[in-house]
């Protein structure tokens, strides 16, 4: 349970949350026509006589949407329904030139799901929790209207009309602002480790609709709910619930009542506002739509679409903390996007092979560059660093002297900033720009003799037990070395050369 | 019933609607006997003959009757056609 609470004159209240994630499909073309779903086209250019919903046109369902739809829901270990049918929603509007989007309302698609929001004690989630995935059905999508183009007319652009959308309905399971962050994220992450869905909300490709209701707390009947429409980032979907939960409980302090209603969040002020819609507004008569058969899957669709899932974000960082011995956090920054695991673990595979060794043996070496060292350097570099140069190749290069001992810490940085630069090969950089460390032994013992010598005082009290000057003697030496001594061999040299 | 006709987008005359009120009580009236049949142990139909949903591939403007790029043909009826957009009345919330 989340700790999340609002202080009202007469007690606290809790919020409870649902979310209505609309994602669109990732497909060459849309869900009925054959048009292209490619973003910012000129205005009606993606249009087809279908979309358009020219008379006597016959919807025909791209397979390419359906199988999409059917992975998602197999990645949040939902029921797939062998048999869906499609619906009409019955609506006016200068977006939708059908007078009716065709959407799944009596048998969907997808059924009962889940997902893992994972504990995060700053954020405020104090242990992991399951979400509950009411269904996920296929519907299109509407076209666009500007308002501000012309004083008296709006403009519809319709290369968005007929788009694919997976509408993915949270069960009322979420109590904080930070669960439904935290959920919204999860979900994107899946979509796109599936490849169902972009996940970019700038472009309008994942946008909620936020339902929210508050309740006293230890009250377990909901309270009435609203639903804020069209929220299109995570921050947004937060910044959405706050307010909103905070307005509802004012509006109850005060003895007023809460108002089933649709509602408009403002970016600009962090503020929802009643859409003031007429009641009838919602009544969207519903039926089969008559130019559609039932969608019937058989197993062998199904079959194909199970084999074709990629490792989960779950098992992936199940596996990088079992398997490759990686820290929780290491495992959830991998697992978080899909190019971060992607480069990841190309960079593993080719340092692991460079150095002869398991992956599980180099993977925290690699985790650590990946994560801090390499976007360390990158970020120092600014504009002079040409991030195409940094072949998985060349950092397993570097990765794979360091491991040898020629090169410290630091140097692999030194080198690495240079291939940033110019593209040239780490092992030549090593070699012509001075940037090894000697760990040949004969050149360290002779500097330790020296500065032994030099410093019999020292050594004498050294063996007499003040065991700190041992420090001394490492720095004596990688100063006689210029810093190029690797520091595991002089350290050994030197135990045993001070006894 | 006028707010069904204003649903529909009907355009109906305040005077036609008393006279329509009992012709569609008795539409209604039928349907609902319909549901006294006992259909519990039928398949719905969905055809009249037995066919499946065909699905088409996910290629872009594979027919050209179903396809994009055609604005000029789109936007041939429209009232109002402006930039290559359609142009309604003022519609915002």
């Amino acid at each position: 349970m989340s700790n999340y609470r609002i202080q009202g004159a007469t007690g606290q209240w809790e919020v409870v949350i649902g979310l209505e994630v609309h994602a669109q499909v990732t497909s060459k073309a849309k869900l009925f026509s054959s048009a292209s779903t490619e973003f910012g086209a000129e205005p009606n250019v993606q249009v087809s006589l279908i979309d358009a919903a020219m008379p006597g046109m016959l919807p025909v369902p791209n397979r390419e949407c359906i199988r999409q739809a059917v992975r998602t829901g197999m990645a949040i270990e939902a029921e797939i329904n062998k048999w869906s049918r499609f619906d009409r929603k019955n609506y006016f509007y200068a977006d939708l030139p059908q007078g009716y989007q065709i959407s799944q309302l009596y048998h969907p698609l997808v059924g009962e799901g889940q997902l893992l929001i994972e504990a995060d004690e700053k954020a405020g989630i104090p242990e992991d929790k399951v979400i509950r995935i009411e269904r996920i059905h296929v519907e299109q999508d509407a076209g666009k209207l500007m308002h501000d183009q012309h004083p008296t007319m709006s403009y519809v652009d319709l290369n968005r009309t007929g788009v694919a959308l997976m509408e993915i309905v949270s069960r009322p399971d979420m109590t904080s602002p930070a669960e439904a962050g935290a959920y919204i994220r999860k979900l994107r992450s899946i979509l796109r480790y599936v490849g169902s869905c972009d996940g970019n909300m700038e472009e309008g490709s994942m946008r909620a609709d936020v339902n929210v209701s508050v309740r006293k707390v230890g009250d377990t009947e909901l309270g009435t709910r609203t639903e804020t429409k069209n929220v299109n980032s995570v921050r947004f979907v937060m910044q959405a619930i706050e307010h909103e939960a905070q307005r509802q409980v004012d509006v109850l302090e005060d003895g007023g009542k809460i108002v089933q209603e649709t509602r408009l969040f403002d970016p600009n002020t962090g503020h929802t506002r009643s859409m003031r819609s007429k009641e009838d507004a919602h009544d969207y008569r519903y039926f089969p739509d008559p130019d559609l058969l039932p969608l019937a899957l058989d197993d062998a669709f199904l079959e194909a679409c199970r084999e074709s899932l990629p490792e989960l974000p779950d098992a992936k960082r199940a596996r990088y903390t079992g398997e490759l011995g990686l820290s929780e956090y290491n495992a959830r920054e991998l697992t978080a996007e899909v190019e971060t695991f992607a480069r990841f673990e190309t960079l593993l595979a080719a340092t692991a092979k460079g150095i002869g060794k398991p992956e599980k043996d180099v993977a925290t070496q690699v985790a650590n560059w990946s994560l801090s060292v390499a976007p360390g350097v990158i970020k120092a570099l600014g504009d002079e660093a040409d991030v195409s140069h940094a072949t998985a190749e060349r950092q397993a290069s570097i990765l794979d002297m360091q491991a040898k001992g020629e090169i410290s810490g630091g140097q692999a940085k030194e080198i690495f900033e240079i291939v940033l630069k110019t593209g040239r090969e780490p092992g030549e950089i090593a070699d012509t720009e001075g940037l090894k460390q000697v760990s040949d032994t004969g050149a360290i013992e002779e500097a330790i003799d020296t500065i032994i010598a030099n410093n019999a005082d020292k050594v004498e009290e050294y063996r007499g037990g003040k065991d700190k000057l041992f420090g001394f003697f490492v720095g004596q030496t990688m100063k006689a070395m210029q810093g190029k001594a690797n520091p595991q061999v002089v350290n050994q040299i030197l135990k045993d050369k001070l006894g | 019933m006028a707010k069904i006709a204003s649903l529909a987008r009907i355009d109906v005359d305040e005077k036609d609607l008393d006279h329509m009120v009992p012709e569609f009580n008795n539409i209604l009236a039928w349907v609902e006997q319909l549901g006294e049949v006992d259909t519990s142990s039928v398949e719905p139909m969905t055809a009249v003959i037995p066919q499946e949903l065909r699905l088409r591939d996910d290629v872009v403007d594979a027919d050209p009757l179903t396809g994009g790029g055609k604005r000029d043909a789109i936007l041939a009826n429209a009232p109002v056609a402006e930039h290559g957009f359609f142009g309604v009345p003022k519609v915002i919330e």
